[in-house]
C-alpha cells in the first residue's frame, strides 16, 4: 500500500487519444463533467473501468485513462454484470445511448436493473442514431423525420426511465448535457448508490437531430418547462419559481404558487416508489397544452441487494460449510471400483 | 468360450432355468417419458459398472418433458451396452427389450436383434394404449403372433407392483411409480446382479421420504424374487467383468466430465471460473453439475439470453477470471457476434458446443456433427478460432481442460465441441488424480514500465500471445475494442496496411498453436495401407468397433480420430498420404471432409448418417468393406 495518496486531478483522466465526436456535440461536455468528478470520487484510476458497446457515445472509453472496454451494440450491460459478477472490488461504469441501451440491448438493460449490480449506467439520450447518419431511434418522437422515416416515424416511443422502473430500478436519475453543475452532482449521485444507477442524460446531437432539447436547456425556456427536484423540497419550477405541482389524488396538477402554499405542494421523497412512477411519467411534449415540466435530478433510489453480493456470499458459505473444494475428491466422485 | 466358461455352460443348462454365458449384452428400457426410464437405466450401468463390466450407454429422450402418455413421441429409451470385453458403442441393435407399453415396442421393434428378448408390460397393451399406439383395432402385437421370431416375456408390472405395495399405504399414482424398479429388479436377476447399490441410492434419493425407500425397496426386491420364482421358463445371463486395465475406475457421463474438465483447470490455473449460459439441450446439466461445486469458487450465472450469456463470461475474462460459455447449436449462432469480439479483444474464452440436431431448433434431443463448420467458418471477418472435438464421454474432461489450456496460453476464444451422444452416453472412467494433471501456467501482465513507457496491450509473446492486463494493475491502464486496433498500441487504426497486418497476425497466432499440440496418432491399424478410416468427435466408438472387426478379419484398414481440429496436427497431411483411400463417416452431410479436402487436395469419401443417431458399427464396416472390394 502507498502511504501518500496521490491527488488525481481532472487531467490524469484524460487519455492521449484524439475527441473524435463532431465539432459541437453534446458528448465533449458530458466527458469533461465526468473527467471533472472521477478525481473527486477517491477511487484509483486502476479501479475503474468503463465499458461501452456502439454508438457516438460508446467511444467514451477510449478517451478515459482508466481501463475499458469498447465491446459490440448493445452488449455493455451484459459485459459489466460479467465483471462486477467477478471483480465487485472495481467502479465500473456502462456508457450508452438510446439506441445502445433500449434497442438492441433492450433486453440485458433490463436483467441489469432487475439484478442491480453495483454498476452506474450512463445513457446518453440523443433520440436518433448518429453514428449511422441519422436514421430515427426508439427515443425519437412519433413522426419524426429522419433517414429511414422521409415521412415521418409511426413508431411509439420509450419513456426510458418509466421502462427503467417498470424493471425495479433503484437508482433513477435524469440530467443534461447544457447544465454541469447539475450532471457533475447528479454523477456523484449515481456513484454513491450501491446498486445499478441509471442516469438519463439528454445530449444534443447538432448534426442529426440538434436542438431536440432545446426548450430544456436553453436559458429563454428552460425554467418554464424544466422541474430540477430535490429531495425533500417541493416540487417548484417556472420563470420565477412562481409554479409548482400539486398532487390531486395520483393526479399531478400545475399551479400557481400565488394560489397554492409551498405546503401543499409535492414534496419530493426519493425513497417513494409510487410518486416516482408518476414523476418518470411527466413525459409530455412541451407544447402540448397543460404540459408537465419535465424533470431532471434523482426520481428514485432504494437500498436493495445486488447480483454480485449475494453470488459472492453463496460460495463463501459453500466453502465455510463444506470446505474449500478439494479436486482429488471431486474428479473421483462417489461411487468407484478397482480392478 | 473357455473349458471353465464351458463346464459351467453345461452344468448351468441342466438346471431347471438356464444361464447362458454372454461376451456383451445391449439392453435397451423403452417407456413413457415419465417411466422412470432414464432412472433405471443409469442404475443398472452403475451396477454392471461396479462389477466391472465394460460400459457405454445412450439415453434416447423425446423432445417434450412429458409428451402424451402412450404416444410414440412420448417414448423415452435409454440403451446400455455392457460385457466382458471391451466396449466402445452403446451397441448396433438389442438383445433385450424393455418395454413399458405398447408405443414403446413400436417405437423400438426395428432396433431388436433376431432372436432377442422382449419383456412386456401387459398392462401397457391394454385397448387404449394400443389405440395411442396407432395399432389397427383389435390387434395386440402380443396375441396375433408377429412376435414369433423374439422370447416374449410378459408381465403385468403395474399389478403385481401395486399388490406388492398393497399395504404401504400409498396412492395408485404413486405405487405406479415405482414400476421402473420392478423392470430394474428383474434385469439385476436376469443377470445375476446386487441389488446392493441401488437400494444404497434409493435410501439417499428419498431420504426425505421414508415411506418412499421402503416401497421402491420393495417392489425392486419384487422384481428380482419374480425372475426367480416365476414357473414360466426363464434365461438367466451371465457377463463377466471386463479385462480392462488396472486401476480405479467411475462411471461418468459426457457433460459431467466437461464440468469436472473445466473445475479442474480453473484449480490447476489459480483462477475463478466463470460460467455464462443460458439453458438449452443437450447442454445444460453442465450448468447443472457446476453450480453445485460453488466450494470450489465456480460462479455460474444464467443470463437472460445466449448474448448475454458469451458476454458476460468475455467481462468475467477482462477482470482476470477463467470465463466459459456453453450451447448448442442455435445458442452459438447468437453468440457468433461476441465470439468476434472475444477474438479481437484476445482474451481467453471457452465456447463449448454440445451439438444436436439443425438447422434452426431442429432436433434438440437427438445427435448430430452439423456444427463443425459453424465453429470453423461461422463468424464475420477473418475470424480463426481453434476448435477441438472430444470424442466419448470420458474425452469432455480432457477435452474441456486442453480448451482451457490453448484459451490461457493463447489468450483467445477456443471452441470445444461435443455433441448430444456423448453428453448424454456414460462410460467408466480410469480418472486421474489431480497431481496427474498439467499446471496451466497464468501471469497476469505486471507494471514494469519504466518511467514514460507507455503500456502497449497487444505486443506479443513468443506464442504471438497479448499480455492479460487486469483491472486493478496500476500504471496498466488501457481500452480494448472491437474496432480494428493498431498492432503493439490497441489503439484505433483504419490503416489499410494495419488491418492486413492484424488480420495476418490474428491468423498466424492461430495457426500457430500447431506447435503447442500432440502429433496425430493412428488409434488402430498400419501407418501405411489400403484405407485409412479419419473420424472426429462422438463417432468414435462406432469407428473403432468396425475397425477392430475389420482388421481381425484381415481387411488393411486404419483408424485415426481428429481432436484437433483448427488448427490440424502438423503431421495429419502426412498421414493423410500414407493411405490410398481416405474415408471420412460424420453425422453430418459431410464437414470435415470439406475441410480436408481443402487443406490437403485429398480424394477422401464421405459416409454420411443424418437421422440424428450415432453410427452403428455395421454401417461402417459394410463402408469398409465396399472401399477394400
Amino acid at each position: 500500500m502507498e502511504t501518500a495518496e496521490i491527488k488525481l486531478t481532472p487531467k490524469d483522466f484524460v487519455t492521449d487519444q484524439e475527441v473524435r465526436w463532431c465539432p459541437g456535440c453534446g458528448d465533449y461536455s458530458i466527458l469533461k463533467q465526468v473527467q471533472t468528478v472521477m478525481p473527486e470520487l477517491g477511487i484509483p484510476r486502476e479501479q475503474i473501468v468503463f465499458v461501452s458497446g456502439i454508438g457516438c457515445s460508446s467511444r467514451f472509453p477510449y478517451y478515459m485513462e482508466t481501463f475499458g472496454m469498447h465491446s459490440i451494440h448493445g452488449r455493455a450491460t451484459a459485459i459489466a454484470s460479467g465483471l462486477k459478477a467477478t471483480r465487485p472490488d472495481l467502479s465500473v461504469w456502462i456508457v450508452t445511448g438510446d439506441g445502445d441501451a433500449l434497442s438492441i440491448g433492450g433486453n440485458h438493460l433490463i436483467h441489469l436493473l432487475r439484478r442491480n449490480f453495483n454498476v452506474n449506467v450512463l445513457m446518453f439520450n440523443n433520440e436518433i442514431y448518429g453514428l449511422t447518419k441519422g436514421q430515427y431511434s426508439p427515443t425519437s418522437p412519433v413522426g419524426k423525420v429522419a433517414k429511414s422515416t422521409p415521412v415521418g416515424s409511426v413508431d411509439h416511443p420509450f419513456n426510458p426511465l418509466a421502462l427503467c422502473l417498470g424493471a425495479d430500478s433503484t437508482f433513477v436519475a435524469r440530467s443534461m448535457d447544457r447544465d454541469p453543475i447539475h450532471l457533475r452532482e447528479i454523477l456523484k449521485r449515481a456513484n454513491g448508490h450501491k446498486g445499478t444507477s441509471m442516469l438519463e442524460i439528454y445530449q444534443n446531437c447538432n448534426v442529426f437531430n440538434d436542438g431536440a432539447f432545446e426548450v430544456f436547456t436553453e436559458k429563454g425556456t428552460k425554467k418554464l418547462n424544466t422541474l430540477m427536484v430535490e429531495n425533500g423540497k417541493p416540487l417548484v419550477f417556472g420563470e420565477n419559481a412562481d409554479k409548482g405541482i400539486k398532487l390531486d389524488g395520483f393526479k399531478p396538477t400545475v399551479v400557481n404558487l400565488s394560489d397554492v402554499s409551498a405546503n401543499d405542494l409535492w414534496i419530493h421523497d426519493e425513497k417513494d416508489q409510487v410518486k416516482a412512477n408518476i414523476l418518470v411519467r411527466f413525459f409530455d411534449i412541451p407544447s402540448n397544452e397543460h404540459a408537465l415540466p419535465r424533470p431532471f435530478g434523482v426520481f428514485y433510489q432504494e437500498e436493495r441487494f445486488c447480483y454480485e453480493d449475494e453470488l459472492n456470499a453463496q460460495i463463501t458459505e459453500a466453502i465455510e460449510s463444506k470446505g474449500k473444494g478439494n479436486l482429488d475428491d471431486l474428479i473421483k466422485g462417489k461411487n468407484t471400483w478397482t480392478i | 468360450m473357455n473349458l471353465y466358461q464351458s463346464l459351467r455352460f453345461l452344468i448351468l443348462n441342466n438346471m431347471s432355468l438356464t444361464t447362458e454365458i454372454k461376451t456383451d449384452v445391449v439392453i435397451l428400457f423403452a417407456g413413457d417419458s415419465g417411466d422412470g426410464i432414464q432412472l433405471t437405466g443409469s442404475q443398472f450401468t452403475t451396477t454392471a459398472a461396479l462389477y466391472g463390466n465394460d460400459i457405454s450407454t445412450f439415453p434416447n429422450f423425446p423432445a417434450e418433458i412429458r409428451a402424451p402418455q402412450g404416444t410414440i413421441a412420448g417414448v423415452s429409451g435409454f440403451q446400455l451396452h455392457f460385457g466382458s470385453i471391451e466396449i466402445f458403442t452403446a451397441g448396433d441393435a438389442c438383445d433385450v427389450l424393455v418395454v413399458m407399453n405398447a408405443a414403446a415396442l413400436k417405437a423400438n421393434m426395428k432396433q431388436l436383434k433376431a432372436g432377442g428378448i422382449i419383456i412386456a408390460n401387459t398392462d401397457g397393451f391394454d385397448p387404449k394404449n394400443l389405440k395411442l399406439a396407432k395399432y389397427p383395432d383389435g390387434i395386440n402385437p402380443l396375441k396375433d403372433g408377429s412376435l414369433e421370431k423374439f422370447k416374449v416375456y410378459e408381465i403385468d408390472i403395474t399389478k403385481i407392483t401395486r399388490t406388492a405395495l398393497a399395504d404401504s399405504g400409498l396412492g395408485t399414482k404413486e405405487m405406479d411409480r415405482s414400476k421402473n424398479m420392478f423392470v430394474l429388479g428383474y434385469i439385476y436377476w436376469m443377470y445375476n446382479r446386487s441389488l446392493d447399490k441401488s437400494i444404497e441410492f434409493l435410501k439417499e434419493q428419498f431420504k426425505k421420504r421414508p415411506e418412499l425407500i421402503d416401497a421402491n425397496i420393495k417392489v425392486l426386491k419384487a422384481g428380482f424374487n419374480y425372475g426367480d420364482t416365476v414357473e414360466a421358463p426363464m434365461h438367466r445371463f451371465e457377463v463377466k467383468p471386463a479385462p480392462v486395465s488396472k486401476g480405479t475406475y467411475r462411471s461418468i457421463m459426457g457433460n459431467q466430465a466437461l464440468a469436472l474438465g473445466l473445475i479442474a483447470a480453473a484449480e490447476k490455473s489459480g483462477l475463478p471460473l466463470f460460467y455464462g449460459t443460458y439453458p438449452i439441450t443437450p447442454a445444460s446439466d453442465i450448468l447443472h453439475e457446476l453450480s453445485k461445486h460453488k466450494n470450489f469458487g465456480v460462479k455460474t450465472f444464467q443470463a437472460e439470453d445466449e448474448i448475454a450469456a458469451i458476454t458476460s463470461a468475455i467481462g468475467a475474462s477482462f477482470g482476470g477470471s477463467l470465463g466459459i460459455t456453453a450451447s448448442s447449436g442455435p445458442g452459438i449462432a447468437l453468440k457468433g457476434e461476441a465470439i468476434g469480439l472475444a477474438l479481437m479483444l484476445e482474451l481467453p474464452l471457452v465456447i463449448v458446443n454440445v451439438q444436436r440436431g439443425g438447422p434452426s431448433t431442429g432436433l434438440p434431443t437427438k445427435t448430430e456433427q452439423a456444427d463443425l463448420l459453424q465453429a470453423l467458418y461461422g463468424r464475420n471477418g477473418e475470424s480463426p478460432v481453434p476448435v477441438i472435438a472430444a470424442y466419448n464421454p470420458s474425452d469432455c474432461f480432457y477435452g474441456a481442460f486442453e480448451a482451457c489450456r490453448l484459451a490461457l496460453e493463447f489468450m483467445t476464444p477456443v471452441f470445444l465441441l461435443t455433441d448430444g451422444y456423448i453428453a448424454n452416453g456414460a462410460e467408466p472412467w480410469k480418472f486421474p488424480s489431480a497431481a496427474d494433471l498439467p499446471e496451466l501456467k497464468v501471469s497476469f501482465a505486471k507494471n514494469n514500465l519504466k518511467e514514460g513507457e507507455a503500456f502497449l496491450p497487444y505486443k506479443r509473446n513468443e506464442k504471438l500471445a497479448r499480455p492479460w492486463a487486469i483491472p486493478g494493475t496500476k500504471g496498466l491502464e488501457h481500452r480494448i475494442g472491437g474496432i480494428e486496433k493498431e498492432n503493439e498500441t490497441g489503439n484505433i487504426s483504419y490503416d489499410p496496411d494495419n488491418h492486413e497486418l492484424m488480420v495476418k497476425l490474428r491468423q498466424e497466432k492461430v495457426d500457430n498453436i500447431a506447435n503447442y499440440i500432440p502429433l496425430q496418432v493412428i488409434d488402430n491399424g498400419k501407418e501405411k495401407g489400403k484405407l485409412l478410416v479419419l473420424g472426429w468427435g462422438s463417432t468414435y466408438g462406432s469407428i473403432k468397433t468396425a475397425i477392430k472387426e475389420a482388421i481381425e478379419e484381415g481387411y488393411d484398414v486404419s483408424h485415426a480420430h481428429v481432436k484437433y481440429l483448427n488448427p490440424f496436427p502438423k503431421n495429419l497431411g502426412d498421414i493423410l498420404k500414407s493411405f490410398d483411400k481416405v474415408l471420412i463417416p460424420e453425422i453430418n452431410n459431410g464437414q470435415l471432409i470439406k475441410v480436408i479436402r481443402d487443406k490437403f487436395f485429398v480424394d477422401a469419401k464421405g459416409l454420411n448418417k443424418i437421422q440424428g443417431m450415432p453410427f452403428t458399427s455395421q454401417e461402417l464396416k459394410n463402408k469398409i468393406v465396399e472401399m477394400l472390394k
